[in-house]
């Protein structure tokens, strides 16, 4: 373990890292923005979820600073009397872990589909790959906005808002696959030409082994470089399915279903609760933007344009 | 060339074979089209006539065939809320939607090209370091946020610019337009600003990036050396070759602007086909979503279609890979 600390120290992406002021800023406020958001049940002045803590009197107060604020509320309150402040906080928890855990499904969607077309080859290759193109062509937000349109009028609102959280996970993971799958079948075509492979053929160990033990820990820092970019991706996607009313309930909010809920009182004159959730979504997703960007040109500079 | 055209169009029918698949099963697992056609106090007897009457108890597949006859024919089914077929009703909404999306369209060219262009030549200038930073953070607003946050400005604080609807339309031949009325033009401008804010900073980034591997090239350096002026070499030679990826590029991003607009239409309340599809959700409408899903899928389809070609015309290396 100090060995690897060790060696991490020495290692070209930390020196990088150091010298770039925009990677060191950005990751210490992403740093501070999960622990936050995975403390929020500690840290939060309130819990937005306890109903007996909760007073429809105290609904759309300003911000403290502002005249009618009250010093309870820092940020002000929502239009159910909500603090601000605690319920961002649990939004952003809530948003966190969807958009990780899409990630994950769709990295592990990706990963298998993109092994078994790079290794394989042929029509395999050429069928998923169609897919895959065919589904990125109708982009990925169109993709996640149908499939979530269908499970709702498929499930009723009411049990969809129940079920809302692995199913936007599984809706998000369906939706962005395929980017993993392209990243991760272009390194296998890269390796599987290389000896060692050839040389684990020879000894006669099955494809699935070669393909998991063999490329796949070859093939995956490309996958560690994307993966950045994709949970802002994700992180948005889902604030933009639950601004449409496609995703979390505005009773267990996440940021975009309380920018979406603050929007309504918007020309009353209520500000505040569409642009706190707002900016704080804007920070977390640009500062993985820029990790992303920073990552992408330190570790691969020919990874992919845009 | 032929064989390439025709491989991409056999394609295309395929993709729209399985859009069609999808939709017909939608409808079968979650529709009813004899609730949609018959009150509560119908017997269930009468009901199962329906049934049989309408061919509702043929095997899947003739019903598969059957939507897809009718599909031909433009007809996608009637929608349970409008009382009308549903390619109509969408058809009504269309024109709202696709001057949204061409006004935005014109704004994102007429943009980043200029600015793109800028930031590629002068990479190191403070200007075009303000235009990296600002499109990333650009990339990392949502656009309803941005739509919101312009109605909040310019609508709410300013009261200079309408805050949702389409205002005054004129109707020509059968196309409610928004673009000979200055009421009509004046709500224009917050969609269209809010939609291509999404897109510019993507294209300003790809087309900076693509222009700066083009500065780089060996036909660039020895147009340098003939002493061209550089205006030429800038237009003619660097931005000429930069504008092939940035095609095929455009075309799926038209794909990210249609789905864009639903989120747009809903925050202006945009009477166009993405608010529609919403409303057409909120209210169960299953024949009206499963209409939207077609009519978008062919949408993409044709114009990935028609890009694919347009590029394998433009770049024969297209055609020769395709084929191995």
């Amino acid at each position: 373990m100090k060995h690897k600390w060790r060696r991490f120290q020495q290692s070209y992406v930390w020196y990088s890292f150091k010298r770039d002021p925009v990677a060191v800023a950005s990751f210490s406020v992403l740093f501070f923005l999960i622990v936050i958001a995975l403390l929020a049940p500690v840290i939060a002045p309130y819990n937005p979820y306890d109903m007996s803590v909760i007073d429809i009197m105290d609904a759309e107060l300003p911000p403290s600073w502002m005249e009618e604020g009250s010093r309870d509320f820092i940020f002000g309150t929502d239009i159910q009397g909500r603090d601000l402040l605690s319920t961002m906080l649990y939004g952003m928890r809530l948003s966190v872990f969807i958009g990780c855990g899409a990630v994950l499904l769709q990295a592990f969607i990706g990963i298998v589909i993109g092994l078994i077309s790079g290794y394989a080859g042929g029509k395999t290759d050429a069928i998923l790959m169609r897919i895959a193109d065919v589904q990125l062509s109708f982009s990925t937000l169109m993709v996640a906005i149908v499939i979530s349109a269908i499970f709702q009028v498929a499930f009723g609102v009411g049990q969809y808002e129940q079920m809302a959280v692995p199913l936007l996970i599984i809706i998000i993971g369906v939706a962005e696959w395929p980017q993993y799958a392209r990243t991760v079948r272009a390194s296998v075509l890269g390796e599987k030409k290389k000896e060692y492979v050839e040389a684990a053929r020879v000894i006669g160990l099955s494809p699935g082994r070669i393909m998991v033990g063999h490329i796949l820990p070859n093939a995956i820092s490309p996958v560690l470089v994307i993966s950045t970019i994709q949970v802002a991706n994700a992180v948005m996607s889902e604030a933009a399915l639950s601004f449409m009313g496609l995703g979390m309930p505005v009773t267990k909010p996440s940021l975009g279903s309380l920018i979406n809920s603050g929007f309504e009182y918007i020309f009353s004159g209520s500000w505040w609760i569409t642009l706190f959730p707002g900016v704080l979504l804007v920070v977390f997703v640009l500062v993985i933007n820029l990790l992303g960007d920073w990552l992408r040109d330190v570790m691969n500079p020919k990874l992919y344009k845009g | 060339m032929f064989a390439f055209v025709v491989r991409r169009i056999a394609q295309a029918v395929f993709v729209m074979l399985v859009i069609g698949l999808i939709g017909f099963s939608i409808k079968q697992q979650i529709g009813d089209p004899v609730r949609d056609i018959v009150g509560v106090s119908v017997s269930v007897a009468e009901r199962e006539a329906l049934r049989e009457q309408l061919g509702l108890n043929d095997p899947f597949l003739v019903q598969y065939g059957r939507f897809l006859k009718n599909a031909l024919h433009g007809d996608l089914g009637h929608s349970f809320f409008f009382k009308k077929p549903c390619l109509d009703v969408i058809l009504a909404k269309a024109p709202a939607t696709i001057e949204l999306v061409l006004v935005s369209s014109l704004m994102i060219v007429i943009l980043s090209i200029p600015v793109g262009m800028y930031a590629a030549i002068y990479p190191r200038r403070w200007l075009s370091r303000i235009i990296m930073g600002m499109s990333i953070v650009g990339v990392s607003i949502p656009v309803f946020l941005t739509a919101i946050l312009l109605i909040y400005l310019f609508s709410i604080q300013l009261n200079w610019l309408p805050s949702y609807g389409r205002g005054e339309t004129v109707a020509l031949w059968g196309w409610n337009s928004g673009f000979f009325t200055l009421d009509g033009l004046k709500h224009l401008i917050l969609p269209s600003v809010a939609l291509s804010s999404i897109m510019l900073p993507l294209f300003i980034r790809l087309i900076r990036s693509e222009m700066m591997e083009v500065l780089e090239t060996e036909y660039v350096k020895f147009a340098w050396a003939k002493g061209l002026h550089r205006w030429r070499i800038w237009l003619l030679h660097a931005f000429k070759n930069t504008l092939l990826p940035v095609i095929t590029v455009g075309g799926v991003q038209l794909g990210i602007l249609i789905a864009f607009t639903i989120l747009t239409e809903t925050v202006f309340q945009w009477q166009g086909m993405g608010f529609m599809f919403l409303e057409a959700v909120e209210r169960s409408d299953t024949s009206l979503l499963v209409a939207y899903i077609v009519f978008v899928g062919a949408l993409f389809v044709v114009v990935n279609t028609v890009v694919d070609v347009i590029y394998g015309l433009v770049n024969p290396t297209v055609r020769i890979t395709g084929r191995s």
